[in-house]
This record gives structure tokens, sequence and C-alpha cells, in this order.
């Protein structure tokens, strides 16, 4: 058994390290610091801010669609809310979120590394998102645009609204997402501790590392396309304008290059936390850790070549339609072997059902769920009813919020001990969890017989015979964000007065466990070597920082 | 690890680099990883070129011969030769011959001024032509449709390139500021070479442009 | 037990021929949807009261999968989606493969209305009037912004372009009045953008016809707002003949035969026309549209290269009318060569 830093050092008589909280407590120290941890918990305040802007705009939506008539704001306004909510939600929440915030913490923890390959880089991007999400919150503030957040053109080349803002705005948060995803990379491949290979890394590496790869090869494709909108409603350029000569379609297929892997970049570090979690709290070894690992890189592979199934009605080819929607099938199978496999791991397993395993049965459930309905998606014959409907709204909810934001949960209450050296309430955890689940449910359920009855999406108005699903929806909605305020209110209480935790409090032989709550600024006084597979239960250990020697 | 950074200037090896090599690899495989993104940018743009290249063939290569072959000749001579220079001063760099680097970084930054102010003469010229992109296009000379398109994508992508040019030019200069302050030696030139790199992709970048809107 | 689950689904009625193979492959996809997430959600709560933790000291047994159970959760998944692929596939592509006897409408979309042309018959604004049991083409184009055409009754929808003509088609079912939606946001009056389409019995929809031909003005359905300029002017292919002489189009092409400085448009339609290149191109509506937009690009063997382009001079409309113009101007000459069948072929099977 090996002693704890903080024992070893009090034998030596020496005062144990600072955790990364208290080594300078001044604003200062903040804003210009070098330690990953610092900046992933930076990210992580602004992406949950940025959740509830997206938020606000979701609940005034779902509060006008109370009533089919026009109500409560005007038609320009709801368009500029619904186009805002998904921007805001997509670029300055759910992107960052989990690879950002809890990837930046995690992630040089998990393999043995005192920082993340270029530290002053990471405190760039950070940087860049802020600056990013200013320029778009101008544009917001300035009315904002009433596009969608898919930009269409040519709506989006001539629409007199102030597109140009977001446009910039999500250009720059781009590039702090392709910024951390170099990060990430180079940090996996150079920085990872004596012993540890890659076949022992932690599923949540494999599953980031996987994420960096598309988000260094896609976001560039975005950044040019929302470049070529841009320099459309400023010089008149017509690359996307037929009376010119251009093809609006082009853009469609140059915007889902990037936003279809995009969707993989916000499932794929959910799916990582979840692997983490499961052999967690089932406190077992991961089923089948080859295959999760590699059928994360199946995704980010696979993934590339799907785009063109945003594009069935689009004007496309049936030949190619056709093509699209066979590689979307492919893309499915490597989830489902996930799911079989976390299901899998909690076979003979020692299971507490705390709050995080809560979020991983709504995951399980929302994901398995949720694709399915993305695979009817890729039939092609069902998405001629379905495209631009309710239905697809409640496809990417479900994976969106029913799995990435449950996952992102997860990991917010799995890690909270471990950055902020602090417990929760389990109570309200709980509380909480069943009422978003619940909340969740009600909200888009509806939402997939709404489309199923033919409610087209980003609709005002709406013929009066699909009001009552829609009251349905906006009661659970407003369920769901009552959910979300909570755990905001019992975590700051906790931040501030909860109770102390220890190193290690879900007895989890996770490699992210092998340094104190919260860690020192340097992680670790000696660089461990790592010889055992992670999540390996077979012995029992005393607790506190696990040894993986 | 102390004998590594004996003889280095200051901070050059992070703290949690457990040596000089594995910092040198990370940059490295940073900055490779950073050049493939700039191609993934400008793939785009190739990949509108290609797309309205073959819907509107003739207006292309009608316009295309409109462009000052010469100027694109001599800029291109102008980009190979920098990347030569750049190139150059690594090599002096890690031969310790401090002030041939610094006369190379010198006369690369000067060759991109060049191929800048080349372009400038250019883009002056199309102005004074009116071949301009989209909806300002009023060139006399060709007036087949897809010509405006034509334009459109010269200027994005000269224009994206020449930001490029622009942002390498910073780079170098910096480099050039850190070459002149003692920084890179045999020991250590891995900033100096990274800068080269980022340099060399600016001039493959035009390598791939020239002939596109150039020659064909 | 198609009406059961198609209430329960709260799927709208299926008033065309293929509603029913969409909804029967939608009841598949969806029940195994629900067996499997069911199934998957039952384990989970089965292996936690079976395997909850007893201790805090428990540790568990190091487990990997056999080989044959991975292959069992990549190729039971793989069947499945393959086969609904391969059912739906099927499906889409007859959904987007006019058969050869259709009907023709022209739909234009254009913030925020819809409008209708009928080759040898009225236009109309918002209202689409069909008749039952019959195959109908849509050949659509937009005015300004994709916008898409949506008819849930009859599982349709299809994007409408600027600048490009797409098609789709139905035949429908049961006469009554179904709702067109615009699928593709457009804008501040993109959910107002409705329409109707009106199936009318076979014998209905020809007296209505009947009843259109006879005004010299068509009559009009639904409002039409300031912002359709567009005069309504009889059918399509008087409004051709007539921008065919305000435009000039008959100074150059004859409408009788003779040979002048462009090929003649009697008989133009369907022709096999030699190029000068060597390559040979049927004359259907694309070649012709293409013809006006960029006619240098396809110039028949035999004449010079002078026609000029009439991109921008020309909008969407007066280029399909012109193009049914031309379609109408058919001699009663037997064709002679090899029968080369219809631009657009129809599935074989159903």
């Amino acid at each position: 058994m090996r002693l704890s830093e903080a024992d070893s050092q009090a034998l030596a008589g020496a005062p144990p390290a600072p955790t990364y909280l208290e080594d300078g407590t001044t604003v200062l120290s903040w804003l210009n610091t070098r330690d990953h941890k610092r900046v992933g918990v930076m990210f992580l305040a602004s992406v949950i801010f940025f959740f509830f802007v997206g938020g606000i705009f979701a609940l005034l939506l779902r509060f006008k669609l109370l009533q089919p008539g026009p109500f409560f704001v005007d038609a320009i306004s709801y368009n500029r809310m619904f186009t805002l909510h998904g921007v805001v939600m997509i670029f300055l929440f759910l992107i960052p979120s989990i690879p950002s915030a809890f990837g930046n913490f995690v992630l040089p923890l998990m393999i043995g590394a005192r920082d993340v390959a270029f530290p002053r880089l990471n405190l760039f991007s950070y940087y860049l998102y802020l600056i990013g999400a200013a320029v778009a919150l101008w544009g917001m503030v300035h009315g904002g645009a009433d596009t969608g957040w898919t930009f269409y053109t040519p709506y989006s080349s001539t629409s007199p609204t102030q597109v140009a803002p977001i446009l910039l705005g999500a250009f720059i948060v781009g590039f702090s997402s392709i910024l951390t995803g170099v990060n990430f990379i180079v940090t996996v491949h150079t920085l990872r501790a004596p012993g540890l290979n890659w076949m022992k890394l932690p599923l949540f590496v494999w599953s980031t590392y996987a994420t960096s790869i598309i988000q260094i090869l896609a976001t560039p494709v975005l950044g040019i396309t929302l470049l070529i909108v841009t320099v459309e409603r400023i010089g008149g350029f017509g690359l996307f304008d037929p009376a010119r000569g251009g093809d609006p379609v082009l853009f469609q297929h140059m915007f889902w290059f990037y936003s279809h892997p995009a969707v993989y970049i916000m499932i794929l570090p959910a799916m990582g936390v979840i692997s983490e979690c499961v052999c967690a709290f089932s406190r077992k070894n991961a089923f089948g850790y080859r295959a999760i690992a590699f059928s994360s890189i199946g995704i980010a592979f696979v993934g590339f070549f799907t785009w063109g199934h945003h594009l069935f009605v689009a004007g496309q080819s049936t030949f190619v339609g056709g093509a699209f929607g066979l590689l979307s099938m492919f893309v499915g199978i490597f989830t489902a072997i996930k799911v079989f496999n976390w299901v899998g791991t909690m076979y003979r397993g020692a299971i507490t059902f705390r709050t995080p395993f809560a979020y991983i049965c709504g995951f399980l459930y929302f994901l398995v769920f949720g694709g399915m309905t993305g695979v009817a998606l890729a039939t092609t014959s069902l998405d001629i009813h379905w495209h631009d409907t309710y239905f697809i709204i409640a496809h990417f909810h479900f994976i969106m919020v029913g799995a990435s934001v449950m996952a992102f949960l997860a990991a917010l209450h799995y890690w909270f001990p471990k950055m902020f050296g602090r417990v929760y309430h389990e109570g309200w955890g709980l509380v909480a969890a069943s009422l978003i689940i619940l909340g969740f449910n009600a909200t888009f359920i509806p939402q997939f017989l709404l489309g199923n009855y033919g409610m087209p999406r980003r609709y005002y108005q709406y013929p009066e015979h699909f009001q009552a699903l829609n009251v349905a929806s906006t009661a659970g909605a407003t369920l769901l964000g009552f959910g979300f305020v909570i755990i905001v209110i019992y975590l700051a209480i906790a931040l501030r007065y909860g109770q102390r935790s220890e190193a290690n409090p879900w007895g989890s032989k996770g490699f992210e466990w092998m340094t104190a709550s919260p860690p020192p600024t340097h992680n670790f006084d000696q660089i461990p070597t790592i010889t055992q597979m992670p999540h390996d239960y077979r012995t029992h250990e005393p607790p506190g920082v696990i040894s993986v020697a | 690890m102390s004998h590594e950074v004996a003889g280095l200037p200051e901070g050059i090896l992070g703290h949690h680099f457990s040596s000089l090599a594995r910092q040198n690899e990370a940059m490295r495989l940073g900055m490779w990883l950073f050049l493939a993104t700039e191609i993934l940018l400008f793939g785009g743009l190739f990949c509108g070129y290609a797309v309205y290249r073959f819907q509107f063939q003739l207006a292309f290569a009608e316009c295309s011969r409109h462009l000052n072959l010469t100027a694109g000749t001599v800029n291109t001579l102008v980009l190979i030769t920098s990347s030569l220079t750049v190139a150059l001063a690594i090599h002096f760099a890690r031969t310790n011959r401090q002030r041939a680097a610094v006369i190379c970084l010198v006369l690369t930054i000067l060759f991109a001024l060049g191929f800048l102010g080349i372009k400038a003469i250019e883009y002056t010229e199309h102005f004074h032509e009116r071949a301009l992109p989209g909806k300002y296009y009023a060139f006399e000379a060709v007036k087949v449709p897809g010509a405006a398109m034509f334009y459109s994508l010269y200027f994005l992508m000269t224009g994206l390139h020449g930001l490029h040019v622009v942002i390498g030019m910073s780079v170098l200069a910096w480099i050039l500021w850190r070459t002149v302050q003692g920084r890179y030696s045999s020991k250590y030139y891995t900033g100096l070479e990274l800068g080269g790199l980022y340099w060399h992709l600016v001039d493959l970048i035009w390598i791939f442009l020239y002939p596109l809107l150039y020659l064909i | 037990m198609n009406e059961v689950l198609r209430k329960l689904l709260f799927l709208p009625d299926q008033a065309s021929t293929f509603a029913r193979d969409v909804d029967r492959l939608h009841y598949f996809v969806i029940l195994t949807t629900f067996v499997v997430s069911t199934a998957v959600g039952l384990t989970t709560i089965l292996f936690f009261i079976r395997y909850r933790r007893r201790s805090e000291t428990q540790t568990t047994p190091h487990i990997e999968p056999p080989m044959w159970m991975e292959a069992l959760f990549i190729g039971v998944p793989l069947s499945f989606f393959t086969l609904w692929f391969f059912l739906g596939y099927r499906e889409f592509v007859r959904q987007q493969t006019p058969p050869a006897d259709s009907m023709d409408v022209y739909v234009m979309g254009k913030k925020w209305m819809w409008k209708f042309a009928y080759p040898d018959g009225p236009n109309a604004i918002n209202v689409l009037r069909v008749p039952a049991g019959r195959n109908v083409r849509l050949l659509m184009t937009s005015r300004d912004v994709i916008h898409s055409f949506y008819v849930p009754e009859f599982r349709i929808k299809q994007d409408v372009l600027p600048g490009r003509y797409t098609q789709t088609w139905f035949n429908a079912t049961t006469p009554g009045r179904y709702q067109i939606l615009c699928a593709e946001y457009c804008g501040a009056g993109h959910s107002i953008m409705r329409g109707e389409v009106i199936v009318l019995k076979a014998q209905d929809f020809e007296d209505w016809l009947a009843f259109q031909h006879r005004g010299v003005v068509a009559t009009q359905d639904g409002q039409p707002t300031a912002l359709d300029f567009a005069p309504p002017l009889g059918n399509m292919v008087d409004q051709g003949r007539r921008i065919a002489a305000e435009q000039g189009c008959v100074k150059c092409h004859s409408t009788d035969g003779t040979r002048h400085i462009g090929p003649t448009w009697l008989d133009l339609y369907h022709r096999r026309e030699k190029l000068t290149d060597g390559k040979t191109v049927e004359a259907d509506e694309a070649y012709l549209t293409e013809s006006m937009m960029d006619p240098a690009l396809k110039v028949v063997e035999g004449f010079q290269p002078v026609m000029p382009s009439f991109q921008g001079k020309l909008a969407g409309p007066e280029v399909a009318a012109l193009v049914e113009y031309i379609k109408s101007l058919q001699s009663d000459a037997v064709r002679t060569g090899p029968s080369e069948g219809p631009a657009y072929a129809p599935i074989r099977g159903r």
C-alpha cells in the first residue's frame, strides 16, 4: 500500500503542498494560469453559464408555443430566439462542455502527467472561447440572427438580421475547439506516464482522443464555410447564390461535412464519461475494453462519411442519398457495441446507486432510444416524412440533451469531489436527477409524436391540431428547467459549505484517483509508473489514493 | 535532466516534460496537426473551386487567361526562394551560425513582402479592369456566365492565402527576434523549425493555387 | 392493426399510394426500438438488483466478453439496420422516381406562398387541385430562398431550390383537402407559408379543368398578395408564346420547321440533337433550360454559337412557360428512329 502524498510529506515533516485551488488566490492568478485544472474550472463555469443562456431561450420558445397563433413575441423575435438557442447550446455549451471542462481537468491526471502538452495554448483556447462568445453576445444584444443555427443559404446571405457577428463568433470559438484538440492529441502521444501504453489508457482518454481528431479535421471546414457566407453577405461574392451561378446546396454539403462529425464531438466525450462511471459505480472492469476503445475511433472515422443524410430531400441524387444512408447505419453499429458493453460491465459487478449512476441509467435509455430513431431516419424513405419536423428535433435532443447532458451531469457529480474536494448532498442529487429524467421524457416524447403528426420545425405559428402536444412538451420543459436549477443550487452550497471529501470518496480505481482530491498544482509529487489496467477491482484497497503499479 | 538544460536559455524546457527530446517531439506533432487544420481550411475553397470549375469550364479557362501570368510566376519563384531561405536559416541555426541565420530570416521576410507587393499590383489591376467578385463584376473582356464566380473564388483564395502570408511574416518576425536574442542553437532550434514549417505550408498552398488559377 | 398503430403514433391519414408502405416500415422500426430500449432498461434494472454492492470491501472478477458475444452484439444490430436500410431505400427510390405517365404540375415557392401552374391549364395560388388515383409529378423551383413542399398525409417532402428544378410525385388515393406546409425555414412567414391540396374525383377534376379553360383569364384560388407581380395570362403555353415574341426568340428559331439561324422549335422536344463536339443530347426540359442560360455549352451541329445568354433576363416561371410552349409545338409527323423511352423511367414493380 502506498502512502498518500499528504501522509508521506507529513511524515517527512514538510507541510502538505497546497491544492491547485489554494495555490494563488488572486483573480490575476486565475486569469494568467498555466494550470490545466484551473483552465478546466474556468471552462466549466463558462459553459454552465451559457447552458443557462441557451436554456432560457428554450423556455421562452416553449412558452410561446403554448399558443398556436401569434403570442408573447412576434415572428421575427421567435426566429431569432431559436437561432440563438441553437448557436449558444451547440457552440458555446455542448462542443466545449465535456472536453474543455472535464477533459482539461482529468485527462492529464488520468495519464500521470503534470499538465497538458501546451499549457499556454490551453489558456489561449479559453480566451478565444471568451472572445468568440463575446462577439456572438454582441450580435445577440443587437438583435441576433434569425437564420437558424444551420445558416442555410440563400436565406442566411440575404437575411436583414445580425448574421455576421454570430458567424464570426462561431468561427472564433471554432479555433478554440481546434487548439484544444491539438493539445489533447499531443498530450496523449507524448505525456503518458512510464508503463502506460495505449491498451491501458482509460476509456475516457480514448474517447477524448477520438473527439480531438474530429475537432481538428472537421472544424476548419466549418470555419471556411462560415467565412464564405460572411463574405457573401458583406461583399456579394455569390458562391452560394444561384443568381450569380452559385449553388445553395453546396453550402449544405460543406456545412454538414463539419456539423455531422460535430455531433460526434458532442457525444463521444459523453460516452467516455459513461465508460468511467459505469466501471466506477459497478466496481468492475470494462466489459469489452478493446471494443469500446476502437468503436470510439470507428465513430470518429465513419462519422466523416455520413453528412449527406441531412440532404436526403435537399436535391441530392437518389444514389448518393442511398450511399450516405447505408454509411449512417454503420455508425449506429459502433454505438450499439458500446451500449452492450456498458450493460455487460454491470454483470457480476458491485453496483451502488448514487447520483452519477442515476444519470447513467438515463443516458443508456435516451441513447438507445434516440440512437435508434437516428437509424430510423437513415432508412431514407422514412426521413422524407420526418425531415425538418419535430421528429428530428426530438431525435437530436434525445442524444444531445438526453445523452450528452446526462453524461455531463454524471461527470459533474462524479468528479465534483476530485475538482473541489467537497461532497454534495446525495438526496438532492437524486431528486434533481429524477426531475430531469422525468421532465426530459415529458418534453421530448410529445415532440416525436408532433413530428409524426406533421408539425415542421422552426414554426412560430402552427395549425391548431398540434396544440395539445405542444402544451404537454412545454409542461415537461418547465420540469426540466427546475431540475437544472436545483442542481446549481445544491452544488453551489456544497462548494461553500459542503463537507470536505476524502481523497477517493467513490473507491474508484480510475487513474485520476491516483492523486489527492483536489490535486496539488503539479498533480503528482512523483510521476507514477502504471502497469495495471484502469478499473481493476479484483483486489480491494484501503480508502485513499490508488496505486497502479 | 539538468545536463540537458545547461547551456540553454531560461525556460526552454517545460516542467511537465520528462526530457527535451519529448518536448521537441510534442512541439513538432502539435505543429503538424495544426498544419493539417490549415490544409482543411483551404480545402473548403479548393472544393468550391472544383465544383464551379466543372460547371463553368469555359468561363474559368477564359478568365484564367486574363490573369497576369508574369506576376503569378514571379510570385511563385519568390515564395519558393523564401522557403529555401527559411530552410537555410534553420540549417545555420542548427550549425551555430547565428548571423547567417538572421540574414536568411530577414531575406525570407523581404521575399514575403515582395510577394505581397506583387499581389497588390495585381489586385490594383483587377480593380481597374473591374474584374471583381460576385455582384461587382464588370469586366469587359470576359462576359460569359460564371466569370464572376471565377473572380469570387480568385479573390477568396488569394485573399485568404495573403492573410496567411501576413500571419507567416509575423511568425517569422517573432522567430527572427528570438534568433537575434540567441535562443536557437544546435542544442535547441525547434521553435525556429516550427516557424519554418508554417512558412513551408504557406508556400505549398500557393503552389497549388498557382496552377489552378493561372495555368489551366 | 395499421389503424391502431397509426393513431397511437399520431401519424396522419394515409392518403397516397406509398403512405401505407412508409408507415409499415415505420412500425417495424419503432416497435423494434421500443423492444430494445425496454430490454436494455430491464437488463440494467435486473443487474442492479442482482449485483448490488453488498459490502464496502467487495471485489469483482475481471470479465472479458467472449468473441462470439461481441460478434453477436455486432451481427444482430447490423442485420437489422441493413434490413431496414434496404427496405427503406427501395421505397425511397420509388418515391424519388416519378412514373412515365405522370401528369405534370409546375410549382413555384416564394416567400411566402405557393404558386401552381398546369401545362395546359390555369395558374393557381396556394391551392393545388389534382385528380384522385392519378400519378402527379411536381416540377418545382423557388423564386428566392430554399423552401420545402410537404404534405404530411401523402408522406411526401421535397426541398424547393432557387435556380434549379427539383421534382417529386404522388398519387392521391382519397378525395379531400390536405394541408401543404413549408418545411424549410425561410424567414418571418415560414410558418404561415401554407397551402392546400384539393384531391377531386377524376370526373370532378375534368369538370373543373374544363371550366377553367372557358375563361380567358383563369380564376385564381387563394388571395394574391402585393408580392405577386406576375399577371395571370391564360395558360403557360400562351405565356410562352408571348415571351418568345417579346424576347426575340422567334427571330432565330422558327416554329414551322424552317431552318433558320437557330434550330427550329417544331418537334424540338425530345428530339435527339447532334452537337458540334460529336455527342448527342436529348432536348428535354433540362437541355432547353440550359440552352437558354448557357447556349455556348452545347451547340447543335451545323449551327453557329451566336445565341446570347438569357441568364438574369428570364425569371424561372418565364423559362418554364417557354419550355411548355416549345413542348406544345408538335407536328403530326411520325417519328423516325428507335423508341428511346421516357426521360424519367418508372421503377419496375408496383
